[in-house]
């Protein structure tokens, strides 16, 4: 007993600090667990690392801002000291914005800051999203993390948006005309969700204090909930690393979080706190000192979204503008249907894990991430997709195309009318042959080795180029992925000669089946015997 | 008085009131009609209207036609007013170097006397806007606030907000405002060049356009600053989208490349 109690007087402070706080909070297990957890390194995997800080940032930029920020619509005489706007009416959110940019000490930097890493988090989410998608990390188990990342991504978008939204300037306020616009086209209880979020008629005197609570409260809330349950899954699932000596499904190679992972993440969050901090002291923003205040009946060329809303501004400028008269009721086609094409582009990518193990019938735990070349149908059906959205966003910016290359704005609006539908048809072509090319090349380097650059002249006058064997571990990294058999329907009749019954639907998956892993969709990898052969037979060649 | 009626029948009277009527008339007439002055101003108008003519013969008869009075390559000239030949022709417009769209601006070939005189002889083809005094578009102490407000209203739909052009129809464009001198701002406005709908003094007094191109002085002018930083062409998100893409991801994958690279080697794999 009292020698219980003399170690107890004898522990150091530091120790005893961490004894109350496990007693309390668990952090021992918890540290046990989490502390030695492998991260492996590519660049590739930390461009989500650029979307969690950026989102950081965006959080503190946030909340300094919002103590200047004042939700209004009251109409306010601009006093302040930017000369071109002075006596101006204009709403408390606007006159509150300009203070913050040319008042407040640090506003306009922090304002920058804001607004780059908005546009900078968009933009990492897309290119996360990508690269877990042409690497094949979206499959089991983490199809339930990649809706979630999804998710943060599509709540991005509308939290940028009403953010953009909120300083009341000439600009957003056309972009919030053409939301309404949007919800007024949705048949029947348009006009009724119009008047419900407006509070009346547009733009009425709420819109920014509904906008604020949404852009500071709601979706930011919710996505920092999701951003906690992405990285929890993170953890639960492992990272998954590309193939290659000692890498394999079963286990993750790389650096522990603590100490390596620690510093490097923490490093490089000043790192991107940094660049963004550079760009927004470089270059402006939506200099709303320059739009100008909104008014409806005002409206400047070149408006258009921030770059993630392009594409649904290039939906609409380039939709003909149809509409349909039914019993003194306008059904007006040509917001509509790109109301509708719009969650339509993004649901694609955001259900294609789900329809791609549908078709391949795979339901196995994959942590190791796939070389986008073997999985050609994929990576060309992911192309696809993004050329159909670089398509659009052409589309949104139509005006500014046809200014800079001297181009008629109409022939880039049939341009890009034609090319939605065909260039993803062709970028998906394009891209599958490019695929099985590298397949090819992949095949032949396993069996020939690397071209060495070294021409050698034979004693009979030939030449020959010097082909290099790889190393094992090369060798692995280009045969370590997995091949599949394409499905097959099963035989028409059964063992006992009745007709077998197969449904339309797996008759089509099986069609889908074999253009993943069909004769044409897949370059057989080298065999043993392949190898051997070339390597014992013929030597270099 | 007594002395001047006395002297009445006096031979030499007649020639006395004759001599006194004769110098009152011309007296008169020297006084109420300025002939001198006006013959000499139309010896010089008529002077610049026959060398307009000449350069107008040389330079634009072949689209407008001899007499100004057009033809299917370019539009009649007459009462368009010397205010557009001097907008269209001081900013490089006119000649046009070849049909399209719309045309462009370049450089400027005639020298100002000579557009003058090329504007005197258009001018002479019948009544239109004149060309502006100094006094008239001399932006000083008008009201940029205002100005912008009538900017937004009036211009920005097809210039931008600052005035940074942008797309009309079929490859026509409102042209960027950079470096247009106050005098051809309102020109462009009281004639509505090329694809651009005029506003006579009738819907936009001489006030309001001085207001208008006081602002475009204010946001683009030489004088102008950016608080921000780099205006990226001041076109507004889609440049930013660009620059965020380029500059800002951009910069943090290449960052991220580097610190990838940089891992912490236990051993020497």
């Amino acid at each position: 007993m009292s020698t219980v109690t003399n170690t107890q007087k004898k522990a150091p402070a530091g120790e005893r600090v961490a004894d109350w706080a496990d007693g309390r909070l668990g952090i021992y297990t918890l540290a046990k667990a989490n502390m030695r957890k492998i991260f492996p390194d590519h660049w590739s995997f930390m461009l989500g690392e650029i979307c969690l800080y950026s989102f950081l940032i965006i959080i503190l930029t946030g909340v300094y801002l919002t103590m200047f920020f004042h939700p209004s619509m009251n109409e306010v005489e601009y006093a302040g000291s930017y000369v071109p706007l002075q006596g101006q009416l204009m709403s408390e959110a606007f006159n509150s914005t300009m203070t913050i940019s040319f008042e407040v000490r640090g506003g306009l930097l922090i304002r920058q800051i804001h607004h780059w890493a908005a546009l900078i988090f968009l933009a990492g989410m897309f290119v996360h999203m990508m690269r877990v998608f042409f690497t094949g990390a979206f499959r089991k188990p983490r199809e339930i993390n990649w809706l979630f990342g999804f998710l943060l991504f599509f709540l991005g978008m509308f939290t940028g948006f009403t953010g953009y939204s909120l300083p009341d300037d000439l600009l957003s306020g056309t972009g919030v005309r053409f939301m309404q616009g949007a919800i007024l086209s949705v048949p029947i209880v348009g006009t009724y969700l119009s008047m419900f979020l407006f509070g009346g008629e547009f733009p009425g005197g709420d819109f920014v204090a509904r906008f604020y609570s949404a852009h500071v409260l709601l979706l930011p809330g919710i996505m920092l909930g999701l951003v906690v349950a992405h990285l929890i899954l993170v953890f639960v699932h492992k990272h998954t690393h590309f193939a290659g000596p000692g890498r394999t499904n079963d286990n993750v190679v790389g650096m522990p979080l603590l100490p390596v992972y620690m510093a490097k993440a923490g490093g490089f969050f000043f790192l991107v706190f940094g660049v963004i901090a550079i760009v927004a002291a470089v270059a402006t923003i939506n200099p709303i000192w320059a739009i100008g205040p909104y008014r409806p009946d005002q409206v400047g060329t070149g408006a258009q979204p921030d770059w993630y809303m392009g594409f649904a501004e290039g939906l609409i400028r380039v939709m003909p503008g149809w509409e349909i008269n039914l019993w003194g009721h306008t059904l007006v086609l040509g917001v509509m249907i790109p109301l509708a094409i719009f969650p339509a582009v993004l649901a694609a990518i955001a259900v294609y894990p789900f329809i791609e193990s549908w078709i391949t019938g795979d339901k196995r735990e994959h942590h190791i991430a796939q070389r986008p070349r073997n999985a050609p149908t994929r990576t060309a059906f992911g192309v696809a997709w993004i050329t159909a959205y670089m398509i659009m966003l052409v589309g949104g910016g139509n005006d500014l195309w046809a200014t800079h290359f001297h181009l008629s704005i109409n022939a880039i609006t049939w341009f890009v009318r034609i090319f939605f539908f065909v260039g993803p048809v062709i970028a998906f072509i394009v891209t599958k042959r490019i695929c099985l090319g590298l397949q090819r090349r992949d095949k032949d380097k396993v069996l020939h080795g690397r071209e060495s650059g070294i021409i050698k002249r034979l004693p009979h006058g030939e030449f020959v180029e010097i082909h290099e064997p790889l190393s094992q571990g090369e060798l692995y990294k280009l045969t370590a992925h997995e091949q599949y058999e394409p499905a097959a329907l099963p035989p028409s009749v059964d063992d006992n000669g009745v007709e077998r019954r197969t449904g339309a639907l797996e008759k089509l998956r099986v069609k889908l089946n074999k253009s993943y892993y069909g004769d044409d969709n897949q370059v057989a990898k080298p065999t043993q015997e392949e190898y051997k052969e070339i390597q014992n037979g013929h030597g270099h060649h | 008085m007594k002395k001047l009626s006395a002297r009445r029948r006096h031979p030499l009277a007649a020639v006395v009131v004759l001599l006194l009527a004769l110098a009152a008339t011309g007296g008169l007439y020297a006084a109420f009609a300025p002939a001198g002055t006006a013959k000499a101003d139309v010896t010089a108008q008529s002077l610049a209207i026959e060398e307009g003519k000449k350069l107008y013969s040389v330079g634009c008869a072949s689209c407008h036609g001899t007499g100004g009075q057009g033809t299917t390559d370019g539009p009649s000239l007459v009462g368009v007013g010397s205010a557009s030949v001097d907008f269209q022709v001081g900013t490089g417009r006119m000649p046009a170097q070849q049909p399209g769209a719309q045309v462009p601006k370049k450089k400027v070939i005639y020298t100002q006397a000579e557009i003058d005189q090329l504007a005197a002889y258009v001018a002479s083809l019948g009544a239109g806007p004149i060309t502006p005094k100094e006094a008239q578009y001399d932006p000083a102490g008008a009201d940029a606030a205002k100005g912008g407000e009538l900017f937004r209203t009036n211009c920005a739909q097809c210039h931008n907000f600052t005035g940074k052009g942008g797309a009309l129809t079929y490859g026509k464009y409102a042209p960027p405002l950079d470096g247009v001198s106050p005098k051809h701002l309102y020109e462009a406005m009281q004639t509505g060049p090329q694809n651009m709908p005029s506003f006579p003094d009738s819907t936009m007094p001489e006030q309001q356009k001085k207001d208008i191109i006081a602002y475009v002085e204010a946001v683009n002018g030489d004088k102008t600053v950016s608080p921000g930083g780099l205006t990226l062409g001041g076109l507004g998100p889609v440049s930013e989208g660009l620059f965020a893409w380029i500059f800002g991801l951009g910069a943090l994958i290449a960052v991220a490349i580097w610190v990838a690279a940089h891992t912490a080697k236990a051993k020497k794999s």
